[in-house]
């Protein structure tokens, strides 16, 4: 079955952008294929630097025809519902026929030809295409990333013809920018009428469609380089990810770092090639340790091997890195309370006032954490007063990621307390999910500290996340906090710290992570609801209700609660209330009197439990009352004529409710 | 193509002289108030607005006070050359004119690596932004390319390309110096003598760098600001042959941009007083591109 093949050619698209790009243009395809009836075979986008590329295997050469029933007028209606509808349908009033009293069209639709779908759906994807940022150029007013200049368009090895705002469409591409056979430089038209044939132009043409050959060209390039000299390449796929987005003929080139500059700390050089130049860094596998030497990703294979692109970026880094050691002679000239100092000037927020006052609070909060995380308050308080000083050091003003790491290293220098250097190198930590949290308590006590400071400030002036929208990041500061203290088993009362609308919140947050892990959110909203603002306890809890509720005894104990919980309801519509406990009548049924004995079994093991914090003791508790409460409810009518009859009931029933109430709120469980 | 390449910093410029004034710009001089960049130059902020089309190249010295090394930095100066040029609207072939002019100035296109990187531009104190990238050649930027999408808080239409090279860097990586200092400033053989950029510039950047961090007075820098801010209205409010006197009063503008750079190499201004300093010069430079658009409309 016939392909089909498109190509948008533009100026260079922001690396960023186009793996983002390829599955929009994916998705988009795929709509406007599937609204015009098509099924295709296959389907596949590709992005790169100067184009974005669909291939549709597997298109009919048109729609199939089309039988459509049209629903018209009732007979009788005015003429004018008439006229209307049969300019709508495109028939005459003799072909209508009459059905129910409804005048009925039946039109044939011929399906149309699949090129002209095609050039339809291009026009339409591409003048409403999702870029986070878009331009006009010229005197048009066309919107794309950046110019857009060629669009290929063939089914079935015929080109497509349309245009879009004096783009034509044609069968042409264009090489890469600069490599070409033989003399001279710019890129080179090539026709291509398939896949194949575009594919090969391009490979002819110094171009990698696919932006995993792109990767796969970077690393083995790295590692011929790197295996040459006997150097082991620094992993970094965030970078490669980016590069891979640079180059249309991707090309490892290996250049030379003056030596002098390995001691500097590997974070900054590693950060300053990462950062400004978008090097790869390299280790000696006998130590361990950088090498004097970097690989930068070219474009061009050049002639002389790539000498003059490794001398010419050799000099850019190593005027990078003057600057780098000009930073840190700079900064321990000067130390920690000269920046202190300028934190008083540095304002944090509008509302919340300078870093300086945000760090005083932040050593008042460390120093009432430091307790109840087996850290020394004192020295709590000392590592929170320096950690955000760094701030003010001129390498954090050039690279401010290595915020928190620059302050560890000017601690040592200036040969601080160990614990106290390791605390302010990690209390931003943990910054993602994949970074690691925290584990010494001093640093553990900064860490919670600097968060809790982060979100109560703004929590405080209503500067909540809301949809997308977080600019002060605070759902990753509440993930944070949330991981420190789960992962560390720390037991802190998170209400002592901040408001109801923060601790809904951080249930918000928990209920994502367990989310994550497969836990059901609404037992986390069961056990938030009893009001408990322990996320240790409550995460203890969560997962022995879960374990429970997948047990034949927690399933049926849940219905029964739901049952009774139900009738309750009702009565107390009705305005009973239960007060005083249940009373066993002297005429009381079987299964009345075996609920008793249950619940008076259960309550002193399952206080016990609950104040053991054993919670999986407790659930287990509560599966002896799910035999008893099955009966109960199968055999006692709880609405009893009399009155003493159906109170005792009811309260019993009530009694149920409390006591695994004390484990969960059963209610806000669903099923 | 020239037959030789350039041999001194006055001859690359002159030969991005002879590559664009062949493509059909006008060459200017200029402009004769201080600026921070070629960009301020009213010749593209101003030119940049309007329907008219325009295409013009020309040196623009370049001040920020703050950047002074009082000569001791290799790379860092408080006086610098910008090469600019802007094309209204801008041709389809803009990347190939700019990696010509590359050529033209001695760069081998499939020797050096040239790569156009995301680098979204934006000036806040005139109200401009633009999408484009930073032009890097092995690894350095060496210009700034940008399609102007608003200037002076109005959408540029059509659209104008601006190109920033920085003259100073280009330079040093084309003749292969690592001090600016050490530049040839003229023909090395030429039968007059040989100066360098060090001759011509480092007794300027030493005294210029003490008035900047020390010399001038900031109440009186203030003063003159505040000055500056007052007659931008009175001046546009003026006119002549029914025209708002928009070309003097965007001259005020450039003088209150200057004198706020300078008060801010001073440290006089506080952090927090920086965005009201920028949003108020901005909100002048509004008033100048709105009266300028509407005569450029007009005409």
């Amino acid at each position: 079955m016939p392909q089909l093949l498109l190509e948008l050619f533009s100026e260079e698209i922001p690396a960023r952008m186009q793996s983002g790009a390829a599955r929009d243009l994916e998705r988009l395809a795929r709509e406007h294929l599937a609204a015009a009836g098509f099924l295709p075979e296959a389907l596949k986008t590709f992005a790169g630097p100067r184009r974005l590329t669909l291939v549709v295997e597997g298109l009919p050469a048109a729609q199939a025809d089309r039988k459509e029933e049209l629903k018209g007028p009732r007979v009788g209606a005015p003429p004018q519902a008439m006229e209307g509808f049969l300019r709508k349908a495109g028939v005459t009033q003799d072909q209508l026929v009459e059905q129910n009293g409804v005048w009925m069209a039946f039109v044939e639709k011929k399906g149309r030809a699949t090129p002209e779908i095609v050039a339809e759906m291009v026009e339409t994807i591409v003048r409403a295409f999702p870029w986070p940022k878009s331009m006009t150029w010229g005197s048009g007013k066309l919107r794309w990333v950046r110019p857009l200049k060629r669009i290929l368009c063939v089914f079935d090895r015929e080109i497509v013809p349309f245009a879009i705002e004096g783009i034509q469409s044609g069968d042409v591409s264009e090489g890469h920018r600069f490599m070409r056979v033989g003399r001279g430089w710019g890129g080179q038209p090539f026709k291509a009428r398939d896949f194949d044939e575009y594919q090969k132009g391009l490979l002819d043409h110094f171009v990698v469609l696919d932006v995993e050959e792109r990767k796969e060209r970077i690393l083995e390039g790295c590692k011929t380089l790197c295996f040459a000299r006997n150097l082991e390449l620094v992993d970094d796929i965030g970078l490669l990810e980016e590069v891979a987005g640079l180059a249309e003929w991707p090309t490892p080139v290996l250049g030379d770092m003056d030596p002098a500059f390995l001691d500097l700390p590997g974070e900054v050089i590693r950060t300053s090639m990462r950062t400004h130049q978008k090097y790869f860094a390299v280790r000696d596998p006998a130590t361990g340790g950088l090498a004097p030497h970097f690989i930068t990703i070219a474009n061009v294979q050049s002639a002389d091997g790539g000498k003059v692109i490794a001398e010419g970026n050799a000099k850019v880094l190593s005027s990078r890195l003057s600057d780098a050691r000009f930073f840190w002679d700079e900064d321990v000239k000067v130390g920690f309370k000269p920046w202190l100092e300028k934190l008083e000037g540095v304002t944090f927020h509008a509302k919340l006032g300078t870093m300086a006052q945000r760090v005083e609070r932040i050593v008042a909060l460390a120093g009432e954490i430091a307790p109840l995380v087996g850290a020394d308050p004192e020295k709590a308080k000392e590592a929170a007063r320096l950690a955000k000083a760094d701030l003010a050091s001129q390498m954090v003003g050039e690279f401010p990621e290595l915020q928190g790491l620059m302050g560890g290293y000017y601690a040592r220098t200036f040969k601080m307390d160990g614990e106290i250097a390791d605390a302010i190198r990690d209390h931003y930590k943990p910054q993602g999910p994949s970074d690691a949290v925290p584990t010494a308590p001093l640093s553990v006590a900064v860490a919670l500290a600097d968060k809790l400071d982060t979100l109560v400030g703004f929590f405080a002036i209503d500067e909540k996340p809301t949809g997308s929208k977080d600019p002060f990041a605070l759902r990753r500061a509440a993930l944070g906090v949330i991981r420190i203290i789960l992962e560390n088993a720390v037991r802190l009362p998170l209400s002592k710290f901040g408001r109801e609308d923060l601790i809904a919140f951080f249930a918000d947050r928990l209920k994502v992570t367990l989310k994550d892990q497969g836990k059901r959110h609404d037992l986390v909203d069961a056990v938030f609801a009893l009001g408990d603002d322990d996320l240790v306890r409550i995460v203890a809890r969560v997962e022995a209700l879960d374990g429970f509720l997948k047990t034949d005894d927690g399933k049926n104990l849940l219905a029964g609660y739901k049952r009774a919980s139900n009738i309750l309801k009702a009565e107390e519509k009705k305005g009973w209330k239960g007060e005083g406990e249940a009373e066993l009548l002297p005429n009381a049924s079987e299964p009345e009197v075996a609920l008793h004995d249950a619940l008076r079994l259960v309550r002193q093991p399952l206080a016990a439990a609950l104040e053991a914090e054993d919670f999986t003791a407790a659930m287990r508790e509560l599966a002896g009352l799910r035999g008893p409460v099955d009966a109960f409810l199968d055999g006692v009518f709880v609405n009893s004529d009399v009155p003493e009859e159906r109170d005792s009931r009811l309260k019993t029933l009530a009694a149920v409710r409390d006591a695994m109430g004390q484990v969960a709120d059963f209610s806000q469980i669903a099923g | 193509m020239p037959a030789e390449k350039p041999k001194s910093f006055q001859s690359l410029i002159l030969t991005l002289h002879d590559y664009w004034s062949a493509q059909g710009c006008v060459i200017l001089q200029p402009h004769d108030v201080e600026v921070g960049a070629g960009t301020l130059h009213p010749a593209t902020v101003l030119r940049a607005l309007g329907p008219k089309p325009w295409n013009a190249a020309y040196v623009q010295p370049s001040r920020r006070p703050g950047d002074g090394r009082y000569g001791e930095n290799p790379n860092r100066l408080q006086h610098y050359y910008q090469y600019q040029v802007i094309l209204k609207p801008n041709p389809p072939n803009m990347q190939d004119l700019y990696l010509g002019s590359l050529e033209a100035i001695g760069l081998d296109l499939r020797t050096h690596d040239i790569r156009f990187v995301e680098d979204d531009w934006e000036n806040p104190t005139v109200g401009a932004w633009g999408l484009g990238w930073e032009v890097w050649c092995d690894g350095m930027e060496v210009s700034q390319y940008t399609y102007f999408q608003q200037v002076g808080g109005l959408d540029v239409s059509p659209v104008a390309g601006e190109l920033t090279y920085g003259l100073e860097r280009l330079a040093m990586y084309v003749f292969g110096v690592d001090n600016v200092y050490d530049l040839p400033f003229n023909d090395p053989d030429a039968p007059l003598g040989h100066l360098t950029y060090g001759d011509v510039f480092l007794e300027n950047e030493r005294q210029q760098s003490e008035a900047n961090f020390h010399g001038y007075d900031v109440a009186v820098l203030k003063q003159q600001f505040e000055q500056m801010e007052e007659q931008v209205p009175l001046m546009l409010d003026r006119s002549y042959q029914g025209r708002s006197l928009v070309l003097p009063a965007y001259d005020m503008v450039l003088k209150a941009s200057h004198l706020f750079n300078l008060m801010n190499a001073r440290g006089a201004i506080a952090v927090a007083e920086r965005a009201s300093y920028i949003g108020r010069i901005r909100d002048l430079c509004k008033m100048c591109a709105q009266k300028w658009v509407e005569q450029q409309e007009a005409a």
